[in-house]
């Protein structure tokens, strides 16, 4: 087992370098760069840029220098001190900026996942289990909701909902009074109070499919001589169900747990966009949009490692579940 | 059921069956392939809807401007944010008519402040179609004025909004109509390009097999593992702002194919590793056939249903994506009009408020995302007509 997961550790290093190419090449493709756009911006209000300041800030943040020169420093930074560059639009270092959007993201991204579980596994052994029933249809015509109506239009509609008929604005993660203070219970308290919209409405748009999922692979399982045998042999039927055929038809849910991560930080950075919460989605929007480059670039490249992370978690836990990966590597 | 007339003309859905069972009896034998699958596609009623739809849908998209009723770009500043006009066929004093609509007025409470739009019941305007309106040219040469429907009044009477009007006076209904064009296209325009990199590059790694295989599998890889929306936005913000419109379109779809294809290369690539074992591809082979010819002549035929069912199914992801990026402000930007384009009006919270109609534009999202994906199922279900 600990073989397995040194090995799989190792194999997400070449992967890792590659995703941090391409976020740091994909942030090149924009012609200029922000101290032009920033000159640029100071004449059109009429005041002169400081030509000197302006090369000075270029050159600490490496502009001038080719784009491997440039590259090189980020990712030796990043390696040695744990330096992710400097945020030119913030005027502060990444680091001290991104950490505490990505844990809400990352949050969101588990809450999400928790609660589709919570409902796509009960509720897919049911429907299997009870084909055709009333609950049956119910769900597949609720999956539907979930399939064609995209995150961040949920948000727009939850948003005009609780507005128009609470007066609430759904926006945001934090009371006024914690927007700014540092993280203690209270604050963690008030945060779990305006999770559960945005992490709903993520999960129900998931929920849909992984509820199909569960339910077409145990019908699968179900129907294959094995449950016949523990069936014949006089076992209760919950514990025949549960024990044997859940655990395999599981087995794909589990591995895809990378995938899925994937998918649910894309919508939330979309939704996120919308219901403007402290996530890095609103953040790396700003910071593409004035080209802000080390701090999307750090975004992209630390989502990413979200879904390797992701991934590698799955393929331990399917190891850990199925002695057949383990055992094959 | 009614019994009269059975005996001439049974219940149609009696005679459907009996015809499928003698089918089952014989024809099934002697049908052709896409006859099966015709067969089967007409079971999946939903899907029949779908494509009624989608055919509906696109038909809007090609003749935009014979549909819409007003330029989508001309603000009539007399009717900002007007509700989506009603369509009577009664009028106040309970007498039908064909149906028509009253003008809207707007009346402000001298005490409040608060502006109400009410209509004005003094004058019935009829609906007419194929009416003569703001001039265009069909299809980009021949010039006309005719539209679909509308009021055959005067400029400054005009006031027929199916979905309502937007902050600057615009009919939702026509904005809809463009945004439809240049929406859906893209769907489908991104979806064949990414066709073409899946087909080239699934179709490598299926038939050859081998270290082609190893690298482009680790490719896709690659590729899923960063979060799509991000990566887009990030591709997205590299198109430069003063670009034109045309150019924008053609970056975005470029851009929505170049991180699509990887689904579809999937597909193709299981179709190609599930072939080539097949006997009569051994047996192409053994006859001396070339490999393109067993590629085109033998295997496409075979998989190209479902290349089109999954086709089908990826062009949902792609309108998402594109309505998304439109959506924040990072794919295609005002004057052009698509459904994310518009959606950015549902955005500013006081216009979402006063004038929730705004959001119509998302119905149009859901309704042909759902349309597509029905579509899909159905002809996926078709693909492998000999499956049982």
């Amino acid at each position: 087992m600990l073989a397995y997961i040194a090995r799989r550790l190792l194999f997400m290093i070449p992967i890792l370098f590659l995703i941090s190419i391409v976020s740091f090449i994909a942030l090149q493709l924009p012609p200029g760069d922000y101290l032009t756009d920033y000159a640029a911006q100071l004449s059109s209000m009429g005041e002169a840029p400081d030509l000197e300041a302006i090369d000075a800030l270029r050159e600490r943040y490496g502009l001038g220098e080719p784009v491997y020169v440039q590259y090189a420093k980020w990712v030796y930074g990043i390696v040695t001190r744990g330096d992710w560059g400097q945020s030119m639009e913030w005027q502060k270092p990444v680091s001290q900026l991104i950490w505490d959007r990505l844990g809400l993201t990352i949050a969101l991204a588990i809450f999400s996942l928790l609660i589709s579980w919570l409902i796509a596994i009960p509720v897919g052994v049911y429907t299997a289990t009870h084909q055709y029933s009333r609950l049956d249809y119910l769900m597949s015509s609720f999956s539907f909701l979930g399939v064609g109506v995209p995150p961040f239009l949920w948000a727009l509609i939850i948003m005009y909902l609780a507005q128009s008929l609470f007066g609430v604005n759904a926006g945001g993660l934090f009371s006024e009074k914690y927007l700014t203070a540092p993280w203690s219970v209270d604050k963690v308290i008030d945060m779990l109070k305006h999770i559960w919209i945005p992490a709903l409405i993520i999960a129900l748009v998931h929920t849909a499919s992984e509820l199909r999922t569960t339910r077409a692979n145990l019908l699968d399982e179900l129907n294959k001589p094995y449950v016949e045998l523990a069936r014949a042999k006089g076992l209760t039927e919950r514990r025949l169900i549960w024990k044997y055929p859940v655990r395999v038809a599981l087995n794909p849910f589990f591995s895809t747990v990378g995938w899925s991560l994937a998918q649910r930080i894309s919508d939330i950075t979309l939704m996120s966009v919308v219901l403007s919460l402290e996530t890095t989605g609103p953040m790396q929007l700003r910071a593409l949009v004035s080209q802000d480059m080390y701090l999307a670039g750090s975004i992209l490249f630390l989502l990413s490692v979200l879904v390797v992370l992701g991934t590698l978690v799955s393929d331990i836990m399917l190891a850990w579940a199925d002695p057949r990966i383990r055992l094959e590597g | 059921m009614a019994i009269v007339g059975q005996a001439e003309e049974p219940p149609r859905d009696i005679s459907v069956e009996e015809e499928e069972l003698r089918r089952a009896g014989e024809q099934v034998y002697v049908a052709p392939p896409w006859k099966l699958m015709w067969w089967r596609f007409r079971k999946h009623r939903m899907a029949l809807v779908c494509t009624a739809v989608l055919i509906v849908f696109y038909f809007v998209a090609i003749f935009c401007e014979f549909v819409a009723p007003y330029d989508p770009d001309q603000a009539l500043l007399q009717f900002k944010q007007v509700p989506p006009t009603a369509i009577h066929i009664r009028d106040a004093e309970g007498n039908f008519h064909f149906p028509f609509v009253y003008l809207h007025k707007r009346s402000m409470d001298r005490e409040t402040l608060a502006i109400t739009v009410v209509e004005d019941t003094s004058t019935r305007y009829p609906i007419e179609f194929f009416v003569h309106g703001y001039p265009y040219k069909l299809l980009g040469f021949w010039a006309t004025d005719i539209h679909l429907y509308g009021l055959p009044a005067g400029k400054d009477q005009q006031g027929i909004f199916l979905l309502g009007t937007d902050r600057l006076g615009r009919d939702m209904f026509s904005r809809i109509c463009y945004g439809a064009r240049l929406s859906l296209s893209m769907g489908m325009i991104s979806v064949f390009l990414s066709l073409a990199l899946g087909v080239v590059l699934g179709g490598v790694s299926g038939y050859f097999g081998g270290k082609a295989d190893v690298l482009i599998q680790r490719v896709i890889e690659f590729i899923r593992t960063i979060p799509t929306i991000p990566l887009y936005m990030t591709l997205a913000a590299a198109l430069p702002v003063n670009w034109p419109v045309e150019w924008t379109y053609f970056g975005m779809t470029i851009i929505l194919a170049v991180v699509g294809w990887t689904y579809l290369a999937r597909v193709v690539r299981g179709r190609f590793l599930a072939m080539r074992e097949e006997d009569f591809v051994l047996a192409a082979r053994l006859n001396g056939s070339s490999e393109m010819r067993i590629i085109l002549r033998h295997m496409l035929p075979s998989f190209l249903s479902y290349i089109i069912a999954a086709l089908t199914l990826n062009i949902p992801n792609m309108i998402l994506s594109e309505t998304g990026l439109s959506f924040i402000g990072l794919g295609l930007r005002a004057p052009a009009i698509s459904w994310g384009v518009l959606l950015q009006e549902a955005t500013n919270v006081s216009s979402l408020m006063l004038s929730p109609w705004v959001l119509t534009p998302g119905f149009a999202v859901v309704i042909s995302v759902l349309a597509f994906n029905f579509l899909g199922d159905g002809l996926r279900d078709a693909a492998d007509p000999y499956a049982r």
